[in-house]
C-alpha cells in the first residue's frame, strides 16, 4: 500500500519536474506544463495513472482553496470594497448573460429547458485556479484587466452557492424536499447558518487568530506555525462545507480579514508551497482526466462544443468589458482569460447527475469539453500575448515585426517604470538609444503615447532577449521593480549572454545579495541615493554647513556600503551570526556619527583638521624664536594638513 | 561721481565653521552695501558648479574678490574648479570673450606662516605675489586689472575676535574704498600686499574712519 502511494507520488512529481520546466522553457507557462504532464501520464498516453485520479482531484482541489486564501491575504478590506462594482455588476452580468446564451443555444439544439439551464449555469463558471495562476505568473493581476477578471471569479465563487441550491429545484418533478446544501434545513435556516459561519470567520480572524498566533510564535517552532496556518485554512474550509458554502470563498474571506495582521507574511510563506504543489497536482489531474475515449468517439462534436462554448463565453466577456469601459488590452485579456470553463463544473456535473437534473448522455461529453477548454486556456493566453496584444497596444498590426528588426542599440533596459524611465531619459538626452522592455501592458501603452518606444514582453525569455539585441548590446540595465522577476532576468541574461554586463536595481538587501550572487556587475539600492540626500539636507536644515553635511553623508554611505558587502558574505548562512554582525555594523555607524572611532567620519574631519599642526608650529616657534628660519611645515590655511604630508 | 562699484566676494573655505580668520573676515563684510558674498562650498555642497549662474554673477558685478585660505600656496579645490569651468573660452577670454574686460580682481588670503617666510631667503622661498602668478596671469588674459592680494599672515596666532578685528576692519575698508572709487588702482596693482600700507592706497577717507593699517 505505502509502496503504491510512494510510486504514485513519484510519478506525479516526476511529471511535474520534467513537464513544467520544459513548458516554461518553451514559453508556454507552468499551467500548460502541468496539464500536458497530466495528459502524458494519464490513461490515454503512458497509462501510469488510472481512475484513482478522481479522488486525487478532489484532494488537489484544496490547492484552489489555498490559493484564494493567499489572494485574500493580498487584498485589504478597503480594496475589496472598491471592487464592489466590478464584482457585483460585471460578475453578475457575466454569469446571467452566459447562462442565457448557452442555455438558449442548448434549447435550440433540442435540450430540455431544465437541463439547458443547468448546463448554462455550469458552463458560466471560469477556472479560478488557471486564471489566477496565469495572471500572477505573468504579473498581470494588478492590471485593470486582471482586476476585472479577479472580480468576476470572485462573483462566480459566490454564485456557486445559489446554483447548488437551485439544482434540486430544477430536477424533473421539482424535488422540493431535497433542499439546498443537502442537509435538510429550510431555506431561511440555511441562510442564517451561512451568515453565522461568515460571522465566525470574520470574528475569529479579528479577535482570536492574532493572540493564538502570537502564542505559537513564542514557541519558536517553525513547523508548529506552519501546522497552525494549515489548521486555520482547513478548519475554515470544513466549516464552509458544513454550511453549504464554497470553501474557497470562506478562506478568501479569512484571508481578507487577516490581510492587515502582522502575521500576513508568515502565513503567506507557510501556505505558499502547499498551494503551489496542490495546484500543480490539480492541473495534472485535470490533464489526466481528459476522457480521450469520448473525444475519440465523437471528435467532431467535442471540438465543435469546445469552440462553441469558449467562443460564446469569449464573446459575452468581451461585450461586457466594453460596456464596463475597460481599455482595449484589458478587454482582450479579460475575454481570453476567462473564456474557459472552471473546475467547479466537475463538481456541479456530478451534483447534477446526483440530483437527476442532468443525464449521463449529456454530461459525459461536456465533462471532456470542460477539461479541454481548461487545457487550451494557456494557449489562449499565449494568443493574447503574442497576437492580440501587440495589435491592440500599438493600434496597428505591423508593430511586432518592427520590434525585432530594429533592436540594435547599445543598451537594453528591462523595466521602464519610475526607475528605468530616469535611466532611459538620461540616455536619450545623450543621444544613446536603448531597447526598452516592460511587462506592464498599460505602462507600455501610456509610454507609447508619451513618445517612448517600449516593447511589451517578459525579459526573462531568451528569445525576447535575443530579439532585443542582447548579443550586440554593451550594457543591460535591469530596472525591474519585482525582486523575483528581476532575479530571473539576471540569471537568464548571465546564462545566455555572459559577455553582457548588468547594472541592476535592487529593491532591498535580500534582492541586492541575490543580484550580487547572480553576477550583476553593479547594483544600486533604489532608495539609497535619495535617502542619503534627504539625510544630508536634514543636517543642513539643522544648521550644518552644506558641504560638511554632504561629505558626512557620503562617508556614511561608504561605510554602509562596506558593511553591506561584509554582511553579504554572511547572508543566507546562520541567521544569528548575520544579525549579530548587522547589529555591530549599525552600532559602528552610530559611533561614527558621534565621532568616537577613527573611521569614515574622522576621515572627513582629519583632512581639514589642523589642530596637530597648530600645536607643532607653536612648539617649534617657542624653541627657535625666529620663525623665518624655523623648520616649520606649511601651516593652517596654507596647506590643508593631510596625514604624513 | 561715478556709480558705486558692485563687489562680488567668492568665498571658498571647505570647513568655514572651523575657520578662525576667514569666517571673521567674511562676517566683517557680510551685508555691506554693494557687496555680494557668495559662499561657494555652501552653495555647491558636492562641488558641482552651475556655470551659467556663476557667469551671471560676474556680469552683474565689477570687482571680484577671491577670499580663501592659502592651501598649498594656492586655492581650495572648488576655486580651481570655478576657474576651469566658469572662465570659458569665448566668454571670458579669446577673440570673442570680452565679458570680463575692465573688471577688477584680487585674492584675499590667509596664511599660517608670517610675512618673513614669504621672501627669497625665507623658508617658503617665494613671495605671495609670486605664488599667485597664475591668478595674476588669468586676470590679465581676461582683460582684468589684477590688484595685489589682501593677506592675513600668521593666522595660527590669531585665535579670537580681538586678534582678528584689525584685519577684519582693514578688509572692510578695502572693499568700501573700492566700491566708492576711493582706491588708487595703479598703486594697488604694483603693491606686494594691499594691506601693507592701506592709507597710501585709499584716497579721500570719509570722516570718522581710522587710518589704522595692519601687517
Amino acid at each position: 500500500m505505502s509502496d503504491s502511494v510512494l510510486l504514485q507520488a513519484f510519478i506525479y512529481l516526476a511529471a511535474t519536474v520534467v513537464g513544467v520546466p520544459l513548458a516554461k522553457k518553451l514559453g508556454l507557462g507552468s499551467v500548460l506544463g502541468y496539464l500536458l504532464a497530466g495528459v502524458t501520464i494519464g490513461p490515454y498516453v503512458l497509462g501510469l495513472v488510472g481512475t484513482e485520479g478522481h479522488n486525487l482531484m478532489h484532494f488537489a482541489e484544496f490547492g484552489v482553496v489555498m490559493m484564494l486564501f493567499l489572494v485574500g491575504l493580498e487584498l485589504k478590506p478597503t480594496l475589496l470594497w472598491e471592487l464592489r462594482r466590478p464584482i457585483l455588476g460585471l460578475g453578475g452580468l457575466q454569469v446571467l448573460a452566459t447562462i442565457a446564451v448557452i442555455g438558449g443555444a442548448a434549447v435550440a439544439l433540442g435540450v430540455p429547458w431544465r437541463e439547458a439551464l443547468a448546463v448554462g449555469m455550469i458552463l458560466a463558471m471560469s477556472s479560478t485556479a488557471i486564471v489566477l495562476q496565469s495572471l500572477a505568473e505573468k504579473g498581470l493581476l494588478k492590471t485593470s484587466g486582471g482586476q476585472a477578471s479577479f472580480s468576476v471569479l470572485l462573483f462566480q465563487d459566490i454564485a456557486v452557492i445559489p446554483i447548488l441550491a437551485l439544482f434540486p429545484l430544477l430536477a424533473e418533478g421539482g424535488m422540493r424536499a431535497r433542499s439546498s446544501g443537502g442537509n435538510g434545513l429550510p431555506g431561511w435556516a440555511q441562510a442564517l447558518l451561512v451568515i453565522g459561519a461568515v460571522a465566525v470567520v470574520i470574528g475569529s480572524g479579528r479577535y482570536v487568530v492574532k493572540p493564538f498566533f502570537r502564542l505559537l510564535a513564542q514557541t519558536r517552532l517553525r513547523e508548529v506555525f506552519t501546522a497552525a496556518a494549515l489548521f486555520l485554512v482547513v478548519g475554515i474550509a470544513l466549516l464552509m462545507q458544513q454550511v453549504g458554502m464554497s470553501p474557497a470563498l470562506g478562506t478568501f474571506l479569512a484571508g481578507v480579514v487577516l490581510a492587515e495582521s502582522e502575521y500576513r507574511h508568515e502565513l503567506e510563506s507557510d501556505i505558499e508551497p502547499f498551494k503551489g504543489l496542490l495546484l500543480g497536482l490539480f492541473f495534472i489531474t485535470v490533464g489526466a482526466q481528459i476522457d480521450f475515449g469520448v473525444v475519440a468517439a465523437r471528435p467532431g462534436l467535442v471540438a465543435a462544443l469546445v469552440v462553441g462554448v469558449v467562443g460564446i463565453k469569449l464573446g459575452v466577456l468581451y461585450g461586457l468589458a466594453r460596456v464596463f469601459g475597460l481599455d482595449r488590452p484589458a478587454r482582450w485579456l479579460f475575454a481570453f482569460g476567462l473564456a474557459q470553463v472552471g473546475e467547479f463544473a466537475f463538481v456541479l456535473f456530478s451534483y447534477g447527475l446526483q440530483t437527476h437534473v442532468l443525464t449521463p448522455a449529456l454530461a459525459s461529453p461536456l465533462v471532456a469539453v470542460v477539461a479541454l477548454s481548461m487545457a487550451i486556456t494557456p494557449l489562449l493566453f499565449i494568443t493574447f500575448e503574442r497576437v492580440v496584444l501587440p495589435r491592440v497596444t500599438a493600434g496597428g498590426a505591423r508593430r511586432p515585426d518592427d520590434e525585432i528588426v530594429n533592436a540594435d542599440h547599445q543598451v537594453v533596459i528591462a523595466g521602464f517604470g519610475r526607475f528605468g524611465q530616469v535611466v532611459g531619459r538620461l540616455l536619450k538626452a545623450n543621444g544613446i538609444g536603448a531597447t526598452v522592455l516592460d511587462l506592464d501592458p498599460n505602462m507600455v501603452e501610456i509610454l507609447g503615447r508619451l513618445g517612448f518606444k517600449v516593447y511589451y514582453g517578459d525579459a526573462s525569455r531568451p528569445e525576447l532577449l535575443h530579439a532585443a539585441g542582447c548579443e550586440r548590446a554593451k550594457l543591460f540595465v535591469l530596472a525591474v521593480d519585482d525582486p523575483e522577476i528581476s532575479a530571473v532576468i539576471a540569471h537568464a541574461v548571465r546564462q545566455h549572454f555572459p559577455h553582457l554586463p548588468i547594472l541592476g536595481r535592487a529593491r532591498n538587501r535580500a534582492h541586492y545579495y541575490t543580484l550580487h550572487r547572480a553576477g550583476v556587475k553593479k547594483i544600486f539600492r533604489e532608495t539609497m541615493g535619495s535617502a542619503v540626500e534627504m539625510g544630508a539636507a536634514t543636517l543642513h536644515e539643522l544648521g550644518m554647513r552644506a558641504h560638511t553635511a554632504y561629505r558626512i553623508a557620503q562617508a556614511w554611505r561608504r561605510h554602509d556600503e562596506r558593511a553591506l558587502d561584509e554582511l553579504g558574505k554572511l547572508w543566507g548562512g546562520d541567521q544569528g551570526v548575520y544579525f549579530a554582525n548587522a547589529r555591530r555594523m549599525v552600532d559602528e555607524a552610530e559611533r561614527l556619527i558621534r565621532n568616537e572611532t577613527p573611521m569614515a567620519f574622522d576621515e572627513v574631519e582629519a583632512e581639514w583638521d589642523n589642530e596637530s599642526l597648530r600645536e607643532e608650529v607653536a612648539a617649534v616657534a617657542k624653541i627657535t624664536q625666529d620663525a623665518s628660519i624655523a623648520p616649520v611645515p606649511p601651516g593652517e590655511d596654507e596647506a590643508p594638513p593631510r596625514p604624513s604630508s | 561721481m561715478a556709480t558705486p562699484r558692485r563687489i562680488l566676494v567668492l568665498l571658498a573655505h571647505p570647513v568655514l565653521e572651523r575657520s578662525r580668520v576667514n569666517r571673521r573676515l567674511a562676517d566683517a563684510i557680510h551685508g555691506l552695501e554693494g557687496v555680494t558674498l557668495h559662499d561657494l562650498y555652501e552653495h555647491y555642497p558636492s562641488g558641482d558648479l552651475d556655470v551659467r549662474y556663476e557667469q551671471s554673477l560676474l556680469l552683474s558685478n565689477d570687482v571680484y574678490v577671491f577670499q580663501h585660505p592659502f592651501y598649498w600656496y594656492s586655492v581650495p579645490s572648488i576655486l580651481k574648479e570655478w576657474q576651469d569651468l566658469v572662465l570659458e573660452h569665448g566668454w571670458a577670454y579669446g577673440q570673442k570673450g570680452t565679458h570680463l574686460r575692465g573688471k577688477i580682481t584680487f585674492n584675499a588670503i590667509t596664511t599660517g606662516g608670517p610675512t618673513t617666510v614669504y621672501r627669497p631667503e625665507g623658508r617658503n622661498r617665494f613671495t605671495v605675489r609670486q605664488f599667485l602668478a597664475p591668478w595674476d596671469q588669468t586676470a590679465v588674459l581676461c582683460g582684468m586689472r589684477y590688484l595685489a592680494p589682501f593677506v592675513v599672515h600668521g593666522s595660527f596666532r590669531l585665535n579670537n575676535d580681538d586678534d582678528v578685528a584689525p584685519h577684519a576692519a582693514a578688509y572692510r575698508r578695502v572693499l568700501e574704498a573700492l566700491r566708492d572709487h576711493r582706491f588708487d588702482l595703479d598703486r594697488a596693482q604694483q603693491a606686494q600686499r594691499l594691506n601693507d600700507d592701506l592709507d597710501a592706497l585709499i584716497t579721500g577717507e570719509p570722516p570718522g574712519a581710522t587710518g589704522e593699517a595692519s601687517a
